[in-house]
């Protein structure tokens, strides 16, 4: 077993970076942005780490720079925020239609306006369609272990898809939380050198990023839509060969005190620790009550889902950003998920917790009350903004 | 050799729609989405050879009658058409293109 140091979460994002053994990281160093690539540009410069840090002038550039360094065949990674993200947006359906394994980290934060600076998930719900892997992480050794994760899943000739590690800012970026540190052995077994299977270089030239006429732009996107969702099985054998190596085994659809629950709550990132807090109480005040988390937001696990949903009564899936005019995000793509059953369960609604407002266990037996009263009274498909002052 | 863009399966892709064979980009026909096509008014041609100078895709041919034909599915010709070229005005108009 590795040694546990406390440490800042990213910090640790960094450590994991080195001892994955990136070549490039480009990134916008000032804000929206966190310690990682603070931290990486010491290790870079302290020579611990044998890459190429690139200090650019914005995340549009950023991203450009990984995609420059990827395509050469070089294993790249970058990290941003909210507007930051923002900014890049453009470039990540880049990444992926290039199907270049650039990993990168998201410290989950707001979308101005008006202008915030806290945590939500509005920047990662903004790129949600990008066709990147998209992981959704609870804890400090979750963001650490994805690194590597990441890496090997995303650098499979079966999969080739870039990955995004979401981790809710500050609530996990900022906070000292202990790690449990991999020997570098080990992640050098779990991670070979990246071998491209097309790159640039003088010797074999291609044209990456070519243009596609209206007679063929269908079937380029046919094949990445085909290729993200044909990626499960890997994302899965890395996650099983993690757990092999570590002892932490990781799913698509994570559950706690769900198997017999009338009523599952529902929630994504860092929720879902202070949730199953919330969900011990209401249990040992006998409420029949679970939880279910979601780790893969893209590709969406719609069969793990449906497994769990639908042995329960309701669901009171709690978003943490807001697609306005609609209802939330994760309740949308929960919704469709349980459309085709027919005895599906009850989906209450609430968005909670956006920029950074503190969502304590007390909260989340509110929402389960409030939902389990709406649901009786024959409202079954709310959705409320939670805590809002009227 | 490749084929038509029309003609390729989704199956048949490469991973991120590499293009492995370099210059293959002279085998397509890209420019075909022209509303207006560019004409070349013999009588006003002085053989300067300017459009095939300033053409960045070099897409003339040299005719026998010593004219600079253009070809359309690549030369975008805009920089000639309706402006004086030495030593006098255009040879190129524009004609709406209806059918080819």
């Amino acid at each position: 077993m590795g040694k546990r140091v406390g440490m800042e979460v990213s910090i640790a994002a960094a450590e994991a970076v080195k001892q994955g053994n990136v070549d490039v990281v480009s990134a916008y160093p000032i804000t929206p942005q966190t310690h990682i690539v603070e931290h990486l540009s010491e290790i870079v410069a302290n020579g611990e780490l044998d890459a190429e840090f690139f200090c650019v002038e914005s995340e549009h550039s950023a991203l450009s720079v990984c995609v420059g360094a990827a395509a050469t065949g070089a294993r790249t990674f970058t990290c941003t925020s909210s507007q930051g993200l923002a900014l890049m947006s453009e470039i990540t359906y880049i990444v992926s239609g290039l199907r270049l394994p650039i990993v990168m980290i998201v410290a989950n934060r707001t979308l101005s306006a008006p202008l915030s600076i806290w945590n939500d998930h509005s920047d990662a719900m903004m790129i949600r369609d990008c066709g990147w892997i998209q992981y959704f992480v609870e804890n400090g050794q979750e963001v650490y272990d994805h690194v590597f994760i990441s890496y090997r899943t995303a650098e499979n000739r079966e999969v080739l898809f870039p990955a995004i590690i979401n981790m809710d800012g500050f609530t996990l970026s900022h906070v000292i939380e202990p790690i449990e540190m991999i020997e570098q052995e080990k992640i050098d077994q779990f991670l070979p050198v990246y071998q491209p299977l097309h790159r640039l270089h003088p010797d074999h030239p291609v044209t990456m990023g070519a243009f596609a006429l209206p007679s063929i732009f269908a079937e380029t996107k046919k094949a990445q839509e085909v290729a993200l969702r044909s990626s499960m099985p890997k994302i899965l054998e890395v996650w099983k060969a993690f757990g092999d190596m570590t002892g932490r085994y990781y799913r698509p659809i994570e559950t706690y005190q769900a198997e017999d629950a009338d009523t599952l709550l529902v929630t994504m990132g860092s929720f879902g620790e202070t949730a199953s807090v919330a969900v011990d109480q209401m249990r040992a005040a006998g409420r029949s009550v679970g939880l279910m988390k979601i780790r893969l937001w893209r590709p969406f696990p719609f069969d793990d889902l449906k497994k769990v949903a639908l042995r329960a009564k309701q669901l009171v899936v709690i978003d943490r950003a807001m697609s306005v005019g609609a209802c939330g995000p994760v309740a949308s793509e929960v919704k469709a998920a349980l459309y085709g059953s027919d005895q599906r369960p009850s989906v209450y609604n609430f968005v909670a917790g956006i920029s950074g407002r503190d969502v304590a266990p007390p909260d989340f037996i509110k929402m389960v009350d409030k939902a389990e009263i709406e649901i009786g009274e024959g409202n079954k498909e709310g959705y409320e903004l939670y805590g809002v002052r009227e | 050799m490749t084929k038509p863009e029309s003609e390729w399966t989704w199956k048949e892709l490469t991973v991120g729609n590499v293009v492995l064979e370099p210059g293959n980009a002279s085998q397509y026909r890209t420019g075909d989405w022209k509303t207006l096509k560019p004409v070349l008014n013999k009588e006003l041609c002085v053989h300067c050879g300017l459009c095939y100078i300033y053409c960045p895709d070099m897409a003339y041919n040299l005719s026998e009658e010593n004219y600079f034909i253009a070809d359309l599915s690549i030369a975008r010709v805009v920089a000639f058409v309706q402006r004086n070229v030495p030593p006098g005005p255009s040879p190129w108009y524009w004609r709406r293109r209806n059918n080819g």
